[in-house]
């Protein structure tokens, strides 16, 4: 490493100012705020607070509503990754086999990353939503008795799907930079190995993307239990009965709609430990993930 | 075990680039046949053609007389070595080896008796539980000779399989292949732009150039007896010195040399040039400047221009004392020419 010795003790500092001012404002300064908070109690007309200590979280970790809410967030984050992992990988594996308009191919798969979560979700909700969407009145037209609005299952089906979609594009990207990376030499010495269509991919093509599938399974963790607020919140709105407020989204319910900001901040703070626990699980595994060759 | 017969076989791509012209060759049983040529030449095309993995054209290929031109990969009978040896980086030694196999629903105890028997042959009975990437150069290219050893194919097809290698791995290696191949007197086709490689692997040689073949013999026929002037500069190092007859050649060929009159072009040796010594007033002879020497060991290479300022190679015993710039006179023996007409094809002395 070479050092680099500036001649001016302030200019340094200046250069490096706008990203550290934009870390406190946006990150130091709330994630001590949320602490803070989290140890505080306020009267019910917002007056005064009181300190009440570890209180907020050993009322969190005792209410059923939390333990719900955890749940779902499990439940919807492992079928959201898994879905859009599973669409993508389908897609990546059929783009390989596109021969004309490879390019046209790839970049409409692209699309779906650019719109916002909520975009996204508003789609979503317009196309199933019971009283009008489309699709809606199709899937009753055929039997099947829809409404997200009252049924949490579908309701979370809905905001899966939703979610997912959004997500496969990227998930895309990533599948198809990894199977270009597997040696053609290798699906050629399979074939010549007498290893076909299926059984080809499952032994040979699958555990190679390995390293890809888990970075991935990683990220789409994330995704689906920070980045999916927008989409909840349009299309479902965390209901019917909460059958779809996950841990994000339970953190804005309770603060800024209920304003019980004690119990808010505590659960944010859980989620702070949590996103630290998957970044350093990510540096950990992912950043030197398996490398093979 | 088997014949390959290749008939009229063609490559054309879908540009419209021919990439193999047309190419005839019939391998016997058990015999280890070498396609050698420059870069670009479809050796690899062609190989890959008898592999599978690339279609035919137009022509055909037939295994142990079974038309293969529309079987797959697998179905050919057939286990190919890469260059990139193209181990599954995923799976230990024995299960490479036993991949296969079990693609073939070959039972469990087979299976194991061909991977020990293969594995002490190729000495890498250590290593059948570590992972391609736990191995050297050397040992990874053993595993992938045991992956073809184990399927006891009818062919085996090595593309290029030494070029990743160490030179002195490289010479142990090809020992090693020729050893093998002789012993299970498998039929084989290897690829190579190495002519030391395919002097000393092959029963017979193939050259290509462009697409053609350009001949096909054993090892000392053409070398004795290239063709053409491709392959009598492709075969041998250094290559053969080419000279247009003719005046200003630098050479000096009395008339009474007895040289056809269609010959254009002579073909000399580096290893049939003599210095020659006395006065060579109407024999044949050609003043020539040094300007490099290489020595090698036993033996050096001179590099020397002649009158017109063609360049010349010949082969001298060890250190000669030539000088670089040092002035001299060759001779040959006539019955050591090659001579080749307009087109390059060889003629009649």
């Amino acid at each position: 490493m070479q050092t680099v010795v500036f001649p001016n003790k302030i200019l340094p500092y200046f250069l490096v100012a706008p990203q550290i001012i934009l870390t406190v404002v946006f990150f130091f300064w709330p994630a001590s705020q949320a602490l803070y908070q989290s140890t505080m109690r306020e009267d019910p007309f917002g007056l005064q607070s009181a300190f009440v200590g570890l209180a907020n979280f050993s009322a969190i970790f005792a209410d059923q509503n939390y333990l719900h809410s955890l749940q779902v967030t499990v439940v919807f984050s492992l079928a959201t990754a898994l879905l859009s992992m599973g669409v993508a990988l389908l897609l990546a594996t059929a783009a390989d086999l596109v021969v004309r308009g490879k390019g046209f191919y790839r970049t409409m798969m692209i699309i779906p990353y650019a719109v916002a979560p909520a975009v996204a979700g508003m789609l979503w909700l317009f196309m199933f939503n019971p009283a009008m969407g489309t699709l809606a009145y199709l899937l009753r037209r055929n039997g099947i008795a829809w409404d997200p609005l009252l049924n949490g299952d579908q309701a979370m089906t809905l905001v899966v799907v939703a979610a997912a979609w959004k997500q496969i594009s990227y998930n895309f990207l990533f599948f198809v930079a990894g199977l270009q990376a597997i040696p053609k030499s290798l699906l050629e010495a399979a074939a010549i190995d007498g290893a076909r269509g299926m059984r080809r991919f499952w032994t040979i093509v699958f555990p190679l993307l390995a390293p890809t599938t888990f970075f991935l399974l990683v990220v789409n963790t994330v995704y689906a239990f920070f980045d999916t607020f927008g989409i909840i919140h349009a299309v479902t709105g965390g209901g019917p009965a909460k059958a779809t407020e996950t841990l994000v989204y339970k953190v804005y319910n309770d603060g800024f709609v209920n304003l019980n900001l004690g119990s808010s901040a505590a659960q944010s703070v859980v989620l702070m430990v949590i996103v630290i626990a998957l970044t350093a699980f990510q540096f950990r595994f992912v950043e030197r993930r398996v490398h093979y060759g | 075990m088997a014949t390959i017969e290749l008939k009229d076989v063609r490559k054309v791509y879908a540009g419209g680039v021919e990439a193999i012209k047309g190419v005839s060759l019939d391998i016997e049983d058990g015999e280890m046949i070498v396609l050698v040529g420059p870069s670009g030449c479809g050796k690899s095309t062609l190989l890959r053609m008898v592999a599978g993995l690339e279609s035919i054209s137009s022509g055909e290929v037939t295994i142990a007389g079974k038309r293969v031109n529309d079987l797959e990969p697998a179905e050919r009978d057939i286990a190919m070595v890469f260059q990139n040896y193209a181990l599954y980086p995923h799976m230990t030694v024995r299960q490479n080896l036993a991949y296969g196999l079990k693609n073939r629903n070959t039972s469990k105890d087979e299976i194991d008796r061909r991977i020990t028997e293969a594995a002490r042959a190729l000495e890498i009975e250590p290593f059948l539980e570590r992972k391609p990437r736990q191995l050297s150069g050397g040992q990874r290219q053993r595993v992938a000779m045991g992956r073809a050893i184990v399927r006891k194919p009818a062919a085996f097809l090595f593309d290029e399989p030494l070029s990743n290698l160490d030179a002195k791995l490289r010479v142990q290696m090809r020992v090693e292949i020729r050893r093998l191949q002789r012993s299970l007197a498998t039929t084989s086709i290897y690829v190579t732009h190495d002519q030391m490689e395919a002097m000393t692997l092959a029963d017979r040689l193939v050259v290509l150039n462009a697409g053609r073949i350009e001949q096909v013999g054993t090892p000392i026929e053409l070398y004795e007896k290239p063709a053409t002037t491709f392959v009598a500069t492709f075969i041998g190092s250094p290559s053969m010195n080419l000279m247009k007859l003719g005046n200003g050649s630098g050479w000096n060929i009395p008339a009474g040399a007895g040289l056809p009159p269609q010959a254009v072009t002579i073909g000399i040796r580096p290893e049939d040039l003599v210095i020659a010594s006395g006065d060579m007033a109407g024999q044949l002879a050609a003043e020539v400047q040094v300007v490099a020497v290489e020595l090698v060991g036993a033996e050096s290479y001179v590099h020397a221009t002649t009158a017109d300022g063609s360049p010349i190679v010949f082969r001298v015993a060890g250190r000669s004392g030539i000088q670089i710039g040092e002035k001299m006179t060759l001779t040959a023996d006539p019955s050591r020419f090659h001579l080749f007409d307009k087109d390059g094809k060889r003629t009649a002395a």
